[in-house]
């Protein structure tokens, strides 16, 4: 594939790496990509998201092994970048708590339709940040960034995931802005109706490491949360224990993994939701036993496909190899496009990027010899 | 004073040595992001601590806190110790 400038509205797949981002346009039917990149070369992208409302807008959480992190923006997809002016930043100590700061900006998220200007990010040590000028100047956001309870429930740097303790899975309910979720690993899903003024824990009947206390917010570590496009009433999560459904008004998160094979158990990072049917959503199994690998688990990678809300589940594995391929795809690195036939994607940190354009039935092999993918979003651009 | 930018940085000067005046390392640091605005940030946190792999070096010696004095005769150098890979 030729690097070549974007045109045309197609769909894009932006791809974030430990070192740059590439981003890849597909021909109408998907069947070709076209690769524009290295962006940031030698930078480390943990999120590249395009803006839904306006289709043309980049934002790039970035950082490098030397300098400290920051976001750059892209008013013209990806031909020049404009640094933000603040960057998200903690303040100083206050409630007699140790003072943070920021060593990367994990997640973006696109404020409500209404809010043309507005993003949201969660960043490692935990904390909740906002921008309301289109992502040049952030702000904390919210009250939990140096609340002492959920800083405790946040732990220390020691009880986070390999590279940091993150903030991930903000979600806006598309009918009330004021409506807002999170969550944190470690520390658990949680919920404001005000707007961020207040959060509660959203927890109930989630798992925790066997002997652990599933009261104790801190040791509840969901790894993905996604709310469905169609129905924003229900929500799916791909947790450290098993993956779960959740439909509001309840409280309760029930354990929908239970069905997948015991060979393969229901451990993972990303989760993915059809957008426009509440039953269909996928996961990629990895292997969460003894010092958890987290790779697919036998060597034998596979996406698994409910379309019952999780009652049953199917596994889609055409294409891929058939064994001796230990895979490990991170939570942002797996997603749907919106095509009338969706196409899902993920890619590996073995660099490897991969697509399927039947909802997972095939899957083929797009691009190899990426550095560590962190992320893959799909978007429609132009 | 001379401040010699290591090229990680250089992405906000565009070049590798630049002017700056201060009497101490937190003063000279002030200084270049008023000229080149963010670049303190990628150097020292939001709680005034020099980053992991930031190195600054003056009169042939590190300078380990933005309190440290400098004096205008000698350059400023900065250094990205370690890390890549």
């Amino acid at each position: 594939m030729d690097s070549e400038t974007l045109q045309g509205k197609q769909v894009v797949l932006l791809v974030a790496t430990r070192k740059g981002a590439w981003l890849y346009q597909a021909d109408s039917g998907r069947n070709h990509w076209r690769v524009d990149g290295p962006h940031f070369l030698g930078h480390i992208i943990n999120h590249l998201v395009l803006d839904p409302r306006d289709g043309r807008t980049l934002l790039a959480a970035a950082s490098t092994g030397h300098l400290g992190p920051t976001i750059f923006r892209s008013h013209d997809l990806g031909k020049t970048w404009l640094e933000a002016a603040r960057p998200p930043a903690f303040g100083p100590a206050v409630n007699g708590l140790p003072a943070r700061s920021v060593a990367h900006t994990f997640w973006l998220a696109p404020g409500p339709d209404d809010e043309r200007d507005m993003w949201y990010a969660g960043t490692s040590p935990q904390g909740l940040f906002r921008s309301e000028d289109g992502g040049a100047n952030w702000a904390p956001f919210s009250v939990i960034n140096d609340d002492p309870q959920y800083r405790e429930w946040m732990g220390s740097v020691q009880d986070g995931t390999p590279d940091g303790p993150k903030l991930h899975s903000i979600i806006i309910d598309p009918r009330d802005a004021r409506h807002i979720y999170f969550a944190m690993s470690g520390g658990g899903v949680h919920e404001s109706l005000d707007g961020g003024d207040s959060f509660t824990p959203l927890v109930d009947g989630m798992e925790v490491v066997e002997g652990f206390d599933t009261t104790t917010i801190t040791f509840h570590d969901p790894h993905c949360v996604r709310l469905c496009p169609s129905n924003p009433d229900r929500l799916y999560q791909q947790n450290h224990c098993g993956i779960y459904r959740l439909d509001r008004p309840s409280r309760r998160w029930q354990r929908i993994g239970r069905g997948m094979p015991a060979e393969v158990g229901d451990i993972g990072f990303p989760m993915v939701l059809h957008p426009r049917n509440d039953d269909t959503a996928w996961v990629f199994p990895m292997d969460g036993t003894d010092v958890w690998p987290r790779t697919s688990p036998g060597g034998k990678p596979a996406v698994y496909c409910t379309r019952d809300g999780g009652d049953t589940w199917h596994r889609h594995d055409s294409g891929m190899p058939r064994e001796q391929a230990w895979w490990t795809v991170k939570r942002q690195a797996m997603c749907a496009d919106t095509e009338p036939q969706i196409g899902l994607y993920f890619g590996t940190t073995s660099g490897e990027l991969w697509a399927s354009r039947d909802e997972g039935r095939q899957w083929q092999c797009i691009a190899r010899h990426l550095p560590e993918i962190y992320a893959v979003e799909a978007a429609s651009m132009g | 004073m001379k401040v010699l930018i290591p090229s990680a940085l250089q992405s906000y000067t565009g070049k590798a040595w630049v002017e700056a005046e201060g009497a101490t390392l937190g003063d000279v640091l002030a200084g270049l992001d008023r000229q080149y605005p963010g670049i303190r940030f990628r150097m020292v946190d939001e709680q005034g601590t020099i980053r992991r792999h930031i190195r600054f070096f003056h009169c042939d010696q590190m300078a380990r806190e933005l309190s440290h004095p400098l004096d205008s005769v000698r350059p400023l150098l900065i250094v990205q110790a370690l890390s890549g890979g």
